[in-house]
């Protein structure tokens, strides 16, 4: 299939039937402030913004400015998280939370986790939830391992879009497995989106040329030396990677004996 | 007379000079008007729509959040 300027410019990724421009999702912690926060979003290109839900600060400076008022909600789309649940029941009562204080927002981010130190996802208690946020009438994104039996079993309840983990969360490991994930992409039809992991633009590069249809991360840019400029090298690794997958690339041979000038006309 | 009200919120026990107060007056005392936030009473959300009608009483636990920086 060639895919001209125009036609990629129509390449759109769909979650729960909404269209976004942007195959890069990326979460808003770890920045030294909210300013650099939304530059490096900004540069990132993103429509879709991670968000966690935590108890206010209550008595302090009435004009403390919020994470919200750098980024309106009505310029981003937003996905908070269920970040630091270790069981279904504390991540259905976080999202609960956040569809209140979003004003009735559906789209959310589910991850349970299993253990604090690896912060491997524990699927048991995240197909619990999703189970149950999805009857809530959540769009329910989900985080998980790169189990493909686990991950079509969140497909078939319900899930949006399928969040594999391509190495551990704020490890910056990479792409750990590329077979799984080939795996993912070939057996389900929601978007497959790399969640955690990624640590630099080849990374992202990776998983798009592996046909993700997105990739989400947070760590990778904002504890890069220069976040702002990590989030324009992540924009255009998604965007290379993605080009590249639907490009088609040339098939790999140890060698080919087939060199790209022509071999007649040689001078002797 | 009246007789101070103790809530717990957000795991911080709160007096109040009042015996009890609709979810609106709280959000006035705490100084969250205007604010981005969600209120959990006793496990249960409480509606904005209903914070008019919504009565906080001594004794009563809430935990009330925003949204921050994550992943």
């Amino acid at each position: 299939m060639a895919v001209d300027k125009f036609e990629m410019n129509k390449d759109e990724l769909i979650i729960a039937g909404k269209p976004f421009k942007s195959r890069l999702l990326v979460g808003t912690g770890k920045y030294r402030d909210f300013k650099e926060t939304r530059s490096a979003i900004d540069q990132s290109g993103s429509q879709i913004v991670t968000v966690a839900i935590r108890r206010t600060n209550i008595g302090q400076n009435e004009n403390e400015q919020s994470l919200i008022d750098f980024l309106p909600t009505n310029e981003f789309t937003y996905l908070p998280n269920t970040a630091g649940c270790y069981s279904a029941d504390d991540a259905i009562r976080t999202l609960h939370l956040a569809r209140e204080l979003l004003d009735g927002h559906n789209l959310v981010k589910l991850e349970v986790l299993g253990d604090p130190k690896t912060l491997y996802p524990n699927v048991v208690e995240t197909l619990k939830a999703a189970t149950v946020l999805i009857k809530d009438g959540f769009d329910v994104m989900v985080y998980t391992s790169d189990d493909p039996i686990i991950a079509k079993q969140l497909e078939d309840i319900g899930c949006c879009a399928i969040m594999p983990l391509a190495s551990l969360i704020g490890s910056g490991m990479g792409i750990l497995n590329p077979w799984n994930l080939e795996i993912l992409i070939d057996t389900l039809s929601v978007p497959v989106i790399v969640d955690a992991g990624v640590g630099t633009a080849s990374d992202a590069a990776i998983a798009m040329e592996l046909g993700c249809d997105g990739v989400l991360m947070n760590t990778a840019i904002a504890t890069a030396k220069d976040p702002i400029m990590m989030a324009s090298a992540m924009k255009k690794a998604v965007e290379a990677g993605r080009e590249a997958f639907l490009a088609g690339r040339m098939a790999k041979k140890l060698y080919s004996g087939s060199p790209s000038s022509p071999v007649s006309g040689l001078i002797k | 007379m009246y007789s101070n009200m103790k809530i717990t919120i957000n795991g911080n026990i709160k007096e109040f000079k009042h015996e009890s107060m609709t979810a609106d007056e709280l959000v006035d005392e705490l100084k969250l008007t205007g604010k981005r936030f969600a209120i959990e009473r006793n496990g249960e959300i409480m509606p904005k729509s209903l914070f008019k009608q919504f009565t906080i009483n001594d004794g009563d636990s809430l935990e009330i959040v925003g949204a921050v920086g994550g992943g």
